[in-house]
């Protein structure tokens, strides 16, 4: 029953419906190679490049060979240990109160857009915001304030991880089905305490690894921390002083002449990476296999 | 609960407060032009943009290089992230679907420093070895990819290095808005005998065509905001070319190699003000960009992003 033309026309739809299908498989493969170069490329230098003396000693003076990264690992963990401190309860908080005090209301979608958008902002600019904050004022009475210190780098990394956790926290509550809060407002708990007894704890393994998720992020930000924690080539407890971070000694090595500096940083990076792959791969877990919703 | 929400509007208020107050001095001196002025130097006749120890404060090379770059990178990225969605929300088998998408995820949660060191360390030698002489040689007539830049830093190398960063989340976002678009859309196009692309094209682009725009802008969000990777590719020039093999820099780039070190109280301010310009973009820009995928996803489940 085809005409000629017809046939013409099935015949260009056909090769149209082929090149596009050939078109996004393409694109898939020139995204993934290198994407999977990048990493492939960084497991092997990283690999090439660690050993015991990364994890226990300090930098030595440009142009020698050997030495670590101790004192920037310890750094790191302490600046992340002040970001959770002050990041996870507000980030929690704003969570529960978007999933289950506030849910539907008009502020609480202000406050998930203002999250969202907080999110998007550079993290230079929290650098600057946090030295303008902490760093630059003159006043005496006030601990941490007027010098570059830990204490500065770490609030500019909580204050970044606040969107994150506030965002996941608020999903991972969502996926508590209904069943779970109405059984136990049947059987009379108030309001507060249903939440917090049964639906956080429900959710708790999607909490903890939000979190978990939102410090392996935080934990690789170099530019919030490059004016306010500045960086330190010794080792170095106090909040109130200078502290080296890996992200910044990572940017230092690896924009400097040295190969030997070079192999350090690739130590670095890998160890930034997987910190990261264990975070993402946990949160994937936790969200794929129905934990929340009872089934493990 | 409510005061730790009620907070994060109290954060975003605090950071914009503060990034106005000290960019008080350098707005009293220079006003508006701050971004637009272009002295030139009376003797040789060249463009006096930023010399922070003879007083000259011009954000226009910043400008320039933040939009070039970021506008480059959604160039090469955004065709290859629609195509990336397409596959994986029509074509994709579903166990491969699992692996990309966590791939994906992983990508978009790898430091922006690693990322940077990479370009620095692979994709810069490539640019300058093979790349940057085929582009001048077939495309130098245009102007725009002249031969006097031999390091291999520039331009294009961060807007490669850009595009590989904003293309995780570009294409997540579209593939979110594209399963978004009902199933009944697909059918009825199919229905009326369609082929897949034509089903792709009338149901799907169609229907999520402002969600794509939406994760288009998020992109150029991140692009625009992005410091230490094309901080370490870029250059670091204050000058504007027109090669897009030249070297230059960004609003952000500059901020995180010159604040810490200001040698005045004007010149940290002048900082201060680029960044609180790129504070308020990106809020303008993230804004618009929620909205649009806002627009086009709700009534769908949340899902992590």
């Amino acid at each position: 029953m085809n005409t000629g033309a017809q046939t013409i026309r099935t015949g260009v739809r056909d090769w149209a419906d082929r090149t596009v299908t050939f078109l996004a498989i393409a694109a898939t493969v020139i995204v993934i190679a290198p994407l999977l170069a990048i990493f492939a490329y960084l497991l092997f230098k990283g690999a090439a490049s660690l050993n015991l003396d990364f994890f226990t000693k300090i930098p030595l003076p440009p142009g020698e060979s050997g030495g670590g990264m101790a004192n920037a690992i310890l750094g790191s963990g302490i600046l992340l240990g002040i970001a959770s401190v002050i990041g996870v309860p507000i980030g929690i908080g704003s969570g529960i109160f978007l999933a289950e005090f506030g849910r539907g209301t008009r502020l609480a979608n202000a406050v998930r857009f203002t999250a969202d958008v907080l999110n998007g902002v550079p993290s230079i600019v929290m650098g600057v915001a946090t030295y303008a904050l902490v760093v630059s004022p003159h006043i005496k009475w006030l601990p941490f304030v007027g010098h570059f210190s830990a204490m500065a780098g770490g609030i500019a990394l909580g204050i970044m991880m606040i969107p994150t956790i506030t965002r996941t926290t608020e999903e991972m509550l969502l996926m508590v089905p209904n069943a779970v809060r109405e059984a136990a407002l049947g059987l009379g708990v108030p309001n507060w305490r249903s939440v917090l007894s049964i639906t956080v704890r429900t959710a708790s393994p999607g909490i903890i690894t939000g979190c978990m998720l939102a410090f392996a992020r935080v934990a690789g930000e170099t530019a919030p921390l490059i004016f306010t924690a500045f960086g330190n080539n010794f080792w170095s407890t106090n909040l109130n002083e200078p502290i080296e971070a890996l992200p910044l000694q990572i940017w230092v090595y690896a924009t400097g002449p040295y190969e030997e500096w070079h192999r350090l940083a690739w130590a670095g990076s890998l160890v930034l990476i997987v910190l990261i792959v264990f975070a993402v791969s946990l949160v994937r877990f936790v969200t794929s296999r129905g934990v929340l919703k009872g089934n493990s | 609960m409510l005061l730790c929400a009620l907070s994060i509007f109290g954060i975003v208020v605090l950071i914009a407060s503060e990034l106005v107050l000290r960019s008080d001095l350098a707005w009293k001196a220079f006003g508006i032009h701050f971004f637009f002025n272009a002295e030139t130097d009376s003797y040789t006749h060249l463009p006096l943009y930023w010399d922070p120890v003879n007083g000259h404060f011009s954000a226009l090379p910043f400008v320039y290089g933040t939009l070039v770059s970021s506008f480059l990178a959604l160039l090469l990225a955004v065709p290859l992230a629609v195509g990336v969605a397409i596959f994986l929300t029509e074509m994709c088998p579903r166990a491969l679907r699992g692996i990309l998408a966590f791939l994906t995820e992983l990508l978009a949660a790898i430091p922006s420093i690693i990322y940077g060191f990479w370009a620095l360390a692979v994709l810069t030698p490539l640019m300058r070895e093979y790349v940057n002489p085929l582009l001048v040689k077939y495309l130098g007539w245009s102007g725009f990819f002249a031969d006097d830049n031999p390091t291999g830093l520039g331009f294009t190398s961060a807007a490669i290095i850009l595009a590989i960063m904003i293309l995780p989340i570009i294409s997540s976002l579209t593939r979110e808005v594209m399963v978004a678009v009902p199933h009944s859309q697909r059918e009825a196009v199919l229905a009326l005998g369609a082929t897949r692309w034509e089903m792709i094209r009338m149901g799907v682009l169609r229907n999520a065509r402002i969600g794509i725009v939406g994760a288009i802008i998020l992109g150029l969000g991140r692009a625009l905001g992005e410091t230490m990777a094309v901080e370490m590719v870029i250059g670091n020039t204050p000058e504007i070319h027109r090669s897009l093999l030249a070297n230059g820099t960004s609003m952000a780039a500059v901020i995180a190699s010159e604040y810490a070190e200001a040698v005045s109280d004007l010149h940290r301010s002048a900082l201060t003000e680029i960044g609180l310009a790129l504070f308020v973009v990106t809020i303008i820009v993230n804004a618009l960009a929620r909205v649009l995928v806002w627009a086009v996803t709700r009534g769908t489940p949340a899902r992590l992003a």
